[in-house]
């Protein structure tokens, strides 16, 4: 839960590093070390930004400021200057106009910090994943001591105020969804927690669940507690067979702690919590083709309305979260929904969970504030693209969209996503370079709904089943103009008339492929070549 | 984990076959609810769920065997057809696809000499592809019986395979 004041980020490529950076960045080390700022500056390298002129180049935020070029003699004074007495050192800053233009990203950066800030993630990696104990002695169940001191209504408005959104995709406002089950009449209410993480190129929910299965007994006690539920459900990913494991091992004590069964800690609360481990399906995600599974029948979709918030589980009002969405639970009802609502965006408080994949230097998982932007997450958290431009990245399955390398500087949240057209998606960013085919990848996601449609309703199921028809002609050489108009008219159709969010959104590949790519596209059916010389074109 | 990957399945033709079945009914669970971790176990212990076991799990729960039946169909772990003895799910998905699965994926076919949803003449491989494992960070990805094998190339391949008799 760390929270820094500033980050530097140091370039450090090929062209920095003849420059002297690495000396550069030892001086940092050790001047922050100096001025006693370890603790609220948080350091990092990036590929080489700018042009040799201004290597080694350094960024410090949040003021979104650049330096350089930056001498390893130089460094004290900067330290001293920016980080210590908080004024920028003017003198340093990068002073030539054409360098300043190659950097003017930067200006619309100013504020949220790029740095790690670990949540959700906090402990993950740091305690015993199967020892109670363990998780105890790191604050663990402190957030549910408190929550049950309150009323269950005063929890819900700290959810309300914080502002949380969902992160399965949707950005649903948590506390709202938790009104609505409170509020919904009945005497039986559910907890579900929703770990069918099927969104290709997403695995944060796995890491979160192998590593602090204990937080998400926690956050679904209070939800529980909250909303009225004196039963939760766990529906986790058939493939993930080690989370399977400490989940069930974790929820077996708890109950031997006394945490989990009837009357928990002598406060007369009832609350239990079944493992239900899925069989493979992606639409299982879907939040009543999930209720439908648990109930043990196939897992299509229901109808809506009514919501699972009022008809859920076996008919009984139901609360769903996604992995992710509980593991902010127990922080916010600990520190405060100000606390909260201080990282991130105004719209999206918080952080996000990421994770970072494609033809980048580093892949991995990573927890950053909302807003960033994916050029930082790139340069960053992936250390630069592996051998060639970046061309666009890719957010998720179903919920998911394409990211031209254009949107590479608008902040990722929710909002600022949705007023360009594109969503955030599950946490997934597939970082694709100009080696890559956008007519071929998109083919490879229709397929995955194609495959992935449950066949319920027909706008979805016939669909996926032609797009991904065309997609192959085009990738065969075979495709014509009329085809492009007939991507567009089943987009359309799929988007209006499916009965779920996976046939609704399925087309959301094909609008962004023919916003932002449609010379790529055309020159496949009008030259016949492919530009990026992956599809076969029938030679 | 590789151990788990030489677990012998029984065969159906195993004179206690049908105790098994029922046995896995009573651990498990024979309300509606339990009916997909039925299956599963079945599937598991058989490698798949066939006629007669439909029928033993319908007379043991009181679910009609259509409705078992249109279950077990639905799911991708839960196979009504009879498998190799070992079974490779290739991630055709797209974070695999563009980090060098394209690649693999021609020579797996290559070398297994199949297309996907065919088995080897020998019995040897049953070759499916899957839309994602979960595991995207090492990808590309597949997965032999339940062994994840990641950042896979065409050369690494013939090894891995060899591993499975």
């Amino acid at each position: 839960m760390k929270q820094y004041r500033s980050m530097v980020l140091i370039s450090n490529g090929d062209s920095s590093q003849s420059k002297g950076s690495e000396a550069v960045i030892d001086a940092f080390h050790q001047a922050i070390e100096k001025y006693d700022l370890t603790s609220e500056v948080y350091l990092t390298t990036i590929p080489d930004s700018g042009s040799p002129k201004s290597q080694p180049l350094v960024i410090v935020y949040p003021e979104a400021v650049a330096y350089g070029p930056v001498s390893a003699e130089k460094v004290d004074f900067l330290v001293s200057e920016h980080l210590y007495k908080g004024r920028v050192a003017e003198s340093l800053k990068v002073s030539d106009p054409f360098e300043i233009k190659r950097i003017s990203w930067l200006v619309q950066r100013t504020g949220t910090i790029p740095a790690e800030n670990r949540i959700v993630l906090e402990y993950v990696g740091v305690i015993d994943p199967t020892s109670i104990n363990d998780f105890l002695t790191h604050d663990g169940g402190q957030a549910f001591a408190t929550a049950m001191e309150m009323e269950p209504q005063r929890i819900i408005d700290i959810i309300k105020k914080s502002g949380l959104r969902g992160r399965g995709g949707a950005g649903f406002p948590t506390g709202i969804k938790w009104q609505a089950v409170r509020d919904a009449p009945g005497n039986k209410k559910y907890v579900i927690c929703n770990a069918d993480e099927s969104e290709p190129g997403t695995f944060k929910d796995r890491v979160i669940l192998e590593g602090n299965p204990f937080s998400m007994i926690e956050a679904m006690l209070i939800a529980g507690y909250a909303c009225g539920a004196d039963e939760g459900y766990i529906y986790i990913r058939g493939e993930y067979h080690d989370a399977l494991e400490k989940i069930t091992n974790a929820i077996i004590a708890a109950r031997e702690f006394g945490v989990l069964g009837k009357n928990i800690l002598n406060t007369g609360f009832d609350f239990d919590i079944h493992v239900h481990s899925g069989a493979g399906a992606y639409i299982c995600g879907e939040e009543t083709a999930l209720l439908e599974s648990i109930e043990g029948k196939r897992g299509e979709p229901r109808q809506k309305p009514p919501y699972p918030t009022t008809y859920g589980l076996w008919g009984k009002p139901t609360l769903i979260n996604n992995v992710e969405t509980l593991g902010n639970i127990p922080p916010i009802i600990q520190n405060g929904a100000e606390w909260f609502r201080a990282q991130g965006t105004p719209s999206s408080p918080g952080t996000k969970v990421y994770t970072i994949l494609g033809n980048v230097n580093k892949t991995g998982l990573m927890e950053v504030p909302m807003g960033i932007t994916l050029r930082e997450v790139i340069g960053i958290y992936g250390k630069g693209m592996k051998s060639s431009a970046f061309k666009f990245a890719q957010t998720g399955g179903s919920s998911g969209s394409i990211i031209p390398a254009i949107l590479q500087d608008t902040p990722m949240d929710f909002d600022s996503y949705r007023n360009v057209g594109v969503s955030l998606g599950s946490g997934a960013l597939l970082i694709c370079d100009d080696s890559n085919c956008i007519v071929d990848c998109v083919r490879v996601l229709m397929r995955f709904f194609q495959v992935e449609s449950c066949g319920k309703c027909v706008p979805c199921r016939i669909g996926t089943e032609q797009a991904l028809e065309i997609m192959t002609a085009i990738t065969q050489g075979r495709g014509t103009m009329d085809h492009l108009a007939q991507l567009e008219w089943l987009r359309k159709g799929m988007e209006d008339f499916s009965n779920c969010g996976l046939g609704q959104t399925a087309g959301t590949p094909i609008k962004n492929m023919l916003d932002h790519f449609r010379a790529e596209v055309e020159a496949h059916i009008k030259l016949g070549v492919c530009p990026a010389g992956v599809c076969e074109m029938g030679g | 984990m590789e151990n788990a990957a030489s677990q012998q399945k029984t065969s159906y033709d195993h004179p206690d076959a049908i105790d098994i079945i029922r046995d896995i009914v009573l651990e498990t669970g024979r309300s509606k609810e339990a009916l997909i971790a039925v299956l599963k176990n079945v599937a598991d212990r058989f490698g798949y769920i066939s006629n007669v076991a439909v029928q033993e799990i319908s007379r043991q729960t009181s679910i009609s065997a259509a409705e078992i039946f249109s279950v077990a169909t639905f799911y991708r772990m839960l196979p009504t057809t009879q498998r190799g003895r070992h079974v490779i799910e290739f991630c055709e998905s797209l974070p695999c696809h563009v980090v060098g699965g394209r690649e693999l994926y021609r020579a797996l076919l290559d070398q297994l000499g199949v297309q996907p949803g065919e088995t080897s003449p020998d019995g040897r491989f049953t070759l499916l592809t899957t839309s994602c494992l979960g595991v995207c960070e090492v990808g590309p990805v597949l997965s032999i019986d339940d062994n994840i094998h990641g950042n896979l190339t065409a050369e690494s391949l013939p090894d891995i395979l060899a591993r499975y008799e």
